[in-house]
């Protein structure tokens, strides 16, 4: 355990702490991420950039800071930008999912054209994955692409995808090739949005926004270099991105954000005249999470730690998209429950403007089961990190139905 | 810039865990905890050998003046092995305070015998430490009258260091005239409870008043950190053994753990208890390095492992099906461990109390330790 505080953090703890200071005021609402990032958010993007605080170790040549992975310097930009309650930048699917996955897996080419423009927030992304008959199966998926003089012909539809109604490219899991079996059939493919035959049809959830989109897919045409590895190679490819997408679900960095929103509610709101936050049957179910969020967030500073010396983290990285939506949806619980009666007016202002308080309380915590759900549903959290972790066996194979070889 | 082990601590801890491997059979376990005094000759020399009982105590004293992140490493491995060994009290709590509060002579007379094992103290606490029972003691001069119960490490303990409402520990040689320890086997038959009676008893006062309730606190967070660490090791040992087991356990012609609901059951486990390892180090790294952030990792720490030891305890007893429930698996002798770790220095609910007085959260004071170090 080597965090000693020398002259190097103190410096950056300081460059921060000015920083936070100076062009605090410019910062966007934090939370949000659920539409296209307006002038505000894109220029505070471009802030942090300039200055290290995004993409801090992502290679300049592609648009980062460059520098290598100190989990003390994250902690540090963190901590003071989540004190201050000021944005730490966008998150979104391209930026947590797709680029560390074109960092791993991708071409120097892909890395050059997509990372930069994805980081700023120019380039927003949506991922085609799931399909009505393929959902926790994953690699059933029956969407396809033939080859057509140098391109890529694909038909079929998705579903689930967040942000297509507003992204401009999506990655999409699609099968390649016929003649291969379930999971080395499929290929990652790029397409542009704006492409003829896609058709985006918005998705109501229960929170009454439409979150979520349908997307169809009639004979899109895209170059046959938009493919990630190469073909049958999809599979894998997708699995490194749900890799990421279960670490940007799991973020420990959103509970932080998340207790301390919800410790200055509890501190605010009254009951009979007492403050929330002193009454002790509320009170311990607070302490009680911030007791998980603190184990949550020294987890990730070990795991990037090892992430960092390239060590295998195994099952500790696994359990992570479980862990931190589960507490995600005790905190906004918790949140609701401060509100009480007065928390139930229920307002959502669609995309234009900003919700009330208690809306957005109460979003978050319908949208917290969404989260539970996506990205692998919370009993396919278990069976990964069951099978993959612990090496437990795999539930006996059914037959599998004709069309799809295993 | 690192968040982990170092190398070092690595190697304690393949040390040690590779020593109680070889020599704590489960018949071993078995035969020392039907005694109950929460101490083994053979063990202890062991121990001395690893180097484990000068750990925290200053190389100029004979030890290897290390810090808490490495007492916890050693601590999560007697856990893991439910070894009766007196550790939090006589091997952590006491030498800190002696080195916190104790004078360069006092030091010198007792921190070598510390280091090389032939003293062993108990360490009690006469009020503010979170713990249920009545206590009291009155000091008079260096003479020390009262009663003290629920005191950790009171089985071969050839001292008692007894925690004063003042803050001041008052250094009390069991063999006085006056002095009388009462030894009692737990539920955790691995570590007994006991209580001390002190008659005039003759004691050496450490600490000045001044400060005295600050370094009581320091010393019962430590405390309260290091059976964290003891019950991550416990707990560790209890999933690893209901994994081993779901794999070898066959029903319907398959491996219990081939079925989901003993799979989702051991995700769940392992989802809950591997950030409580980062949790336990950084507590440990911060009585040492982070003042500002000691007491409420310590409290959120030995709170939150009690409310995971005890889901872990009662799950993987669980997936174990009947034997689990049985003596011939042994497998209760760490539940109990996790059971004492929990109840021991303040339960869950009023660690979690005096988190709340920490940050302000809370308009009444309470206990004088707890009131005074915040």
């Amino acid at each position: 355990m080597d965090l000693s505080y020398g002259p190097k953090y103190r410096a950056l703890q300081q460059e921060v702490l000015n920083f936070v200071r100076s062009y605090g005021h410019l910062s966007p609402r934090t939370g949000g991420g659920r539409k296209r990032p307006d002038k505000r958010a894109l220029d505070w993007q471009n802030l942090l950039l300039q200055h290290g605080y995004f993409a801090r170790n992502i290679p300049s040549e592609y648009g980062g800071f460059g520098l290598p992975v100190d989990v003390m310097e994250l902690a540090i930009i963190a901590d003071a930008f989540s004190a201050a309650g000021v944005s730490p930048g966008i998150m979104n699917q391209g930026i947590s999912m797709l680029v560390p996955t074109l960092l791993e897996v991708g071409s120097k080419e892909q890395c050059a054209k997509w990372v930069g423009p994805t980081i700023r927030g120019e380039v927003l992304w949506c991922q085609g994955y799931s399909e009505p008959g393929s959902g926790s199966d994953l690699a059933a998926a029956k969407t396809c692409a033939r080859v057509e003089d140098g391109h890529f012909v694909i038909n079929g539809q998705k579903i689930w995808t967040s942000s297509a109604h507003f992204a401009d490219m999506m990655f999409l899991l699609c099968r390649t090739e016929a003649d291969k079996g379930k999971h080395d059939g499929l290929s990652y493919l790029f397409v542009p949005m704006s492409a003829p035959g896609i058709e985006v049809r918005p998705l109501v959830t229960m929170t009454g926004r439409a979150e979520f989109n349908e997307t169809f897919l009639t004979d899109v045409r895209i170059p046959i270099d938009q493919i990630v590895m190469g073909r049958g190679k999809g599979w894998h490819v997708a699995n490194v991105t749900l890799k990421y997408e279960r670490l940007l679900l799991g973020d420990p960095n959103k509970l932080i954000h998340r207790l301390a929103r919800v410790i200055e509610l509890m501190k605010k709101t009254t009951l009979d005249g007492v403050r929330i936050i002193e009454i002790p049957e509320y009170r311990d179910r607070l302490l009680r999470i911030q007791g998980e969020v603190l184990a949550s967030k020294f987890h990730g500073l070990r795991l990037l730690t090892e992430q960092a010396k390239g060590e295998e983290s195994g099952v500790s990285r696994l359990i992570v998209k479980l862990n931190g939506t589960m507490i995600a949806h005790r905190l906004s619980s918790l949140a609701v429950d401060v509100l009480g009666a007065a928390g139930l007016p229920y307002e959502p202002q669609g995309e234009a403007l900003e919700d009330d308080e208690a809306t957005t309380w109460q979003i978050d915590n319908m949208y917290d089961i969404g989260l539970i759900i996506g990205g692998g549903s919370s009993n396919i959290q278990r069976n990964i990190i069951g099978e993959r972790g612990l090496g437990l066996p795999r539930e006996p194979k059914a037959n599998i139905k004709p069309g799809a070889k295993e | 810039m690192e968040f982990g082990l170092s190398d070092e601590q690595r190697m304690l801890e393949d040390s040690v865990r590779g020593f109680l491997g070889e020599k704590l059979s489960m018949e071993r376990l078995r035969k020392i905890a039907e005694i109950g005094g929460g101490f083994d000759a053979a063990l202890w020399e062991g121990l001395i050998e690893q180097g484990v009982v000068g750990l925290l105590v200053p190389e100029r004293f004979g030890g290897s003046g290390l810090g808490l992140l490495d007492a916890a490493v050693v601590a999560e491995s007697l856990g893991y092995y439910a070894a009766p060994a007196p550790f939090p009290a006589s091997l952590v709590m006491a030498p800190l305070a002696l080195v916190a509060a104790g004078s360069e002579a006092q030091q010198a007379e007792w921190l070598p015998g510390i280091a090389s094992g032939e003293a062993r103290m108990s360490v009690a606490f006469a009020g503010g430490a979170g713990q249920t029972g009545d206590a009291s003691v009155q000091l008079e001069g260096d003479r020390i009258s009262g009663r003290l119960i629920g005191a950790l490490d009171g089985g071969a303990a050839s001292h008692v260091l007894i925690f004063l409402p003042d803050g001041r520990a008052a250094l009390v040689d069991a063999h006085e005239t006056g002095v009388d320890v009462d030894v009692r086997r737990s539920l955790d038959r691995t570590r007994p409870i006991s209580g001390w009676t002190v008659n005039n008893a003759k004691a050496v006062i450490l600490g000045a008043a001044n400060d005295a309730r600050a370094v009581a606190g320091r010393v019962l967070d430590a405390g309260r950190v290091i059976l964290a660490a003891d019950t991550l090791g416990a707990a560790q040992s209890m999933f690893d053994k209901a994994l081993a087991y779901s794999k070898e356990r066959v029903q319907f012609n398959r491996v219990i753990g081939s079925f989901q609901g003993v799979k989702h059951t051991l995700a769940d486990l392992v989802t809950m208890l591997e950030p409580c390892r980062a949790m336990v180090w950084y507590a440990a790294h911060a009585q040492d390095a982070a003042p500002e952030e000691a007491r409420i990792m310590a409290l959120q720490a030995k709170a939150h492992l009690g409310e995971v030891g005890r889901e872990v305890a009662r799950l993987a007893t669980e997936v174990h099906g009947g034997m689990g429930f049985t003596d011939l698996l042994g497998l209760h002798y760490w539940l109990k461990r996790i059971a004492f770790d929990r109840q021991m220095l303040g339960a869950p609910e009023r660690c979690r109390q005096e988190a709340a007085a920490v940050q302000g959260w809370l308009a009444a004071k309470f206990g004088p330790v707890a009131a005074q170090t915040s």
